[in-house]
């Protein structure tokens, strides 16, 4: 987090134009020193550097957006409820087409319906988030009462979004899946298990997934803390008050203290996600788990 | 989940269901930068905030340039052959929405905020008509009083200008001019701090015809009808949510599936789908503003007028609008676009054979020898395409290369202000209804003009019109100085902005306004 914390810091501090400067009308030189005093953007950078991990230990601060002028734990609060409800109804997307598209290609190997499947996976890959959303939106919300155009709000406002959102991911686990189920799946426990007259529903189920899924596992985790950090493209498409958009908005108007909070509060994000697939992959496959030397 | 659907499905549509509570539903582009008339400086935030607080006039609801009593029951100057002291007086039954009364005080406490150095408003120099705000606001004094804005009693506010001004009540409709809230300001901070929590939506108090019921970020703002606002029996809406839709084909596919009352924009390739499908719902109004291009000055080969008016000339200016932008625009004959009183003098055409000719006396016949020049612009999509039809007409008519450099919005304001392009893309919208607020940007070293081209002659005719009481004369001058600004051309006018969007038939009460800037008391939503 330090290494994050310090390559994000000076990214940002060398970004070129500074906080004042994306309004079209020009501001005069004392009101652009004032400006910068108030947020203490005055000082070097180095101060700064020191400044702000300071605050966020004594006052739990992350500090105010120059361009909302307000707290940036009260938007990152404000908005990570929306990402986190997308991400999660984007992975269940993602894990419940991906996974099954995955395990039946793997058993039907090379078959219609493993071409099939892989054929759809690439499609998935393929197209874009901004083309997905707009069909949706083109096709079920203008002719579905139930679904909008946008908005967010009812608990039917998730599903088109998260389609479009998940559809990506459930293409590549798709992939992932189906790889390493294959490799499972030549394994001799799997061939002893067969040879015992097992049933194929058996064999896949209780022997083989678990070994097959770990690389999936390992790519959850990571990939979910991508998901809750939201799609600017979805949220922007589907009017998604979620993170990601501020993240692109606090780039474009060089707002360092959005930037700066919200890459750590994903680096945060990740590594958590990352242990909790770790911890998952030790739980499914006894052979990673630590140990002591 | 699938009762929810079938329930749903079930369900009117949003607009209706707006419609039956008479809240408006509007777009509103992007999430505010906050709600304080003192600290934002966009179009968007005007548009909440002349919903939540009300100023000394308002404006008509369908006549330009008519003031309606606001907060001032009435208003004049002192004398009128030289309106440089100006009295407004104050309806005794204004009030914040607490029920605190609003008297002349608060207006000389937000002056003294908006004017006072530390808070860093961006917009405070359009308080500098009054004697000694300039020099109070850049910190040359620290005495307020020496701002000349007095309450001789609790109704009464004078204000004495450096200048005569005839326009000032336009110039009071910005909301740079209207009040806040003392009682409540200074409840949650100090006066001169930015970070004053004093607008979160359970601290602020308004005195429009709304107050804020919520704020959700990124979601929407919604305002609610103010039960102690002095005309609030004749105010038809019960509240509007304002949407932040960035999106606007996403804006606009809402209002196509009933979700929307008014969008901010229509997307330029959805605006004949619009007009065909959505005809009486399509507006295409005037909007005071000018599209142009801007001449570094100091720049080879551009310092030469006569490249600057051969490049002007040979923009095919209906082509532009025709096929490019597509938003029904009109072509810039001039800078200042025109409104009633006003006889722009600019004569611009479309002339590439006098093109032609201006080149090859300047030097380059049929463009031989001219040097590639660059032009900067935004990374928009649209920015690529005008400035693609730009360069294609140059290249045609004059036999010039023009190489296009794009660039994200703050970079692209950046170099521009640094000067370091030959022609940039720009744009000016006008924040009253007055030549000068097109003209003032272009004196020497002004911080909007950017092009390193200043006058003399131009600045002593702006003085002259300062000093000029009489609206007739004081435009005729105007149009002198705008005329010698074209003669010399350092920007090259386009076209003069209009506004595409659509607005439902259940909204009643909006017509167009050269400054969009429509008065929601006067609105009603009523169901076909």
């Amino acid at each position: 987090m330090l290494a994050l914390y310090t390559i994000v810091f000076f990214l940002v501090g060398w970004m070129p134009g500074d906080p004042f400067s994306s309004n079209e009308k020009n501001i005069s030189p004392e009101v652009r020193e004032n400006m910068k005093k108030a947020w203490g953007l005055d000082q070097p950078l180095w101060k700064q550097y020191l400044i702000y991990p300071k605050n966020l230990i004594t006052e739990g601060s992350l500090g105010v957006s120059t361009e909302k002028n307000r707290p940036v734990w009260d938007i990152i609060i404000q908005s990570f409820p929306a990402s986190l409800i997308l991400g999660i109804s984007a992975l269940f997307i993602a894990v419940g087409i991906g996974v099954p598209i995955g395990i039946i290609s793997a058993t039907r190997k090379n078959t219609a319906i493993d071409y099939g499947g892989m054929a759809i996976a690439m499609i998935g890959i393929c197209i874009p988030s901004f083309i997905i959303g707009p069909v949706l939106q083109l096709t079920l919300a203008a002719k579905i009462p139930a679904f909008k155009i946008a908005g967010w709000g009812h608990p039917l406002d998730v599903i088109l979004p998260s389609i479009t959102l998940g559809l990506g991911t459930a293409a590549y686990l798709a992939r992932l899946t189906r790889g390493s189920m294959l490799e499972v799946l030549n394994q001799d426990y799997i061939r002893t298990a067969k040879a015992k007259g097992l049933k194929t529903f058996s064999v896949v189920i209780k022997h083989a997934l678990r070994g097959g899924l770990l690389p999936s596992v390992a790519f959850i985790g990571p990939a979910f803390a991508a998901l809750i950090s939201g799609s600017f493209i979805v949220e922007t498409i589907f009017q998604v008050p979620g993170m990601g958009q501020h993240f692109v908005n606090a780039a474009i108007k060089r707002d360092p203290f959005v930037l700066r909070g919200v890459v750590l509060f994903y680096g945060l994000l990740i590594v958590i996600m990352n242990l909790a697939a770790d911890l998952i992959a030790a739980s499914l496959n006894p052979r990673i788990r630590l140990e002591k030397t | 989940m699938t009762t929810l659907f079938l329930v749903s499905c079930a369900q009117d549509s949003p607009v209706n269901r707006a419609t039956k509570e008479k809240i408006l539903l509007m777009g509103n582009t992007a999430e505010p930068r906050g709600l304080d008339p003192h600290i934002v400086s966009g179009v968007l935030e005007n548009n909440i905030i002349r919903g939540l607080f009300e100023g000394l006039v308002i404006e008509h609801p369908s006549k330009d340039g008519v003031a309606l009593p606001g907060v001032a029951e009435s208003w004049g100057p002192t004398d009128p052959k030289n309106p440089t002291e100006w009295i407004f007086n104050l309806r005794k039954d204004a009030k914040w929405s607490d029920g605190t009364p609003l008297t002349a005080e608060d207006f000389l406490f937000s002056f003294q905020r908006i004017l006072t150095p530390a808070l860093g408003s961006e917009y405070s120099f359009m308080l500098y008509y009054i004697i000694g705000a300039e020099d109070f606001h850049k910190g040359k004094t620290k005495d307020f009083s020496t701002v000349k804005v007095s309450a001789p009693d609790p109704h009464t506010l004078k204000v004495n200008l450096r200048s005569p001004i005839p326009f000032l009540p336009e110039i009071t409709k910005h909301y740079t001019w209207f009040p806040v809230p003392k009682h409540i300001i200074l409840k949650h901070g100090k006066a001169e701090d930015r970070f004053n929590p004093w607008t979160k939506p359970k601290n602020i108090q308004s005195n429009g015809a709304f107050t804020l019921k919520s704020w959700k970020l990124n979601d929407h703002i919604e305002i609610q009808k103010n039960p102690v606002y002095w005309d609030t029996k004749n105010v038809a809406l019960n509240g509007i949510r304002f949407l932040p839709i960035s999106n606007s084909f996403t804006e606009d596919r809402m209002f196509y599936n009933e979700q929307l009352h008014i969008t901010y924009t229509i997307a330029p390739d959805l605006i004949e789908y619009s007009r065909k499908n959505f005809k009486d719902m399509t507006r295409n109004e005037f909007y005071f503003g000018t599209y142009f291009i801007r001449c570094n000055v100091k720049k080879s080969p551009l310092q030469d007028v006569k490249i600057r008016e051969a490049l002007s000339i040979t923009i095919n200016q209906q082509d532009i609008i025709d096929y490019v932008t597509m938003g029904n625009q009109s072509p810039a004959a001039g800078i200042v676009p025109p409104f009633v009183g006003y006889n722009s003098p600019g004569d611009i055409k479309f002339d590439p054979d006098k093109a032609k000719r201006l080149l090859e006396d300047a030097g380059y016949p049929n463009g031989e020898g001219f040097p590639k020049i660059n032009f900067l612009t935004t990374d928009r999509e649209s920015s690529k395409r005008l400035a693609e039809a730009l360069q294609a007409m140059w290249k045609k008519y004059l036999g010039i290369e023009i190489s296009i450099q794009q660039m994200e919005w703050t970079s692209y304001l950046n170099t521009m202000m640094s000067k370091e392009y030959d022609l940039a893309a720009g744009g000016w919208i006008g924040d009253y209804m007055d030549p000068l607020t097109f003209l003032d940007m272009w004196i020497k070293d002004g911080g909007n003009n950017r092009t390193n081209w200043s006058s003399e002659e131009f600045e002593e005719l702006l003085g002259e019109a300062e000093r000029t009481a009489g609206q007739k004369e004081r435009y005729g001058i105007l149009e002198k100085a705008e005329k010698l600004f074209l003669d010399e051309r350092p920007i090259l006018p386009i076209y003069w902005y209009t506004r595409n969007y659509l607005i439902h038939n259940h909204v009643k009460g909006w017509d167009p306004l050269i400054l969009d800037n429509h008065p929601y008391k006067f609105l009603d939503l009523v169901a076909d």
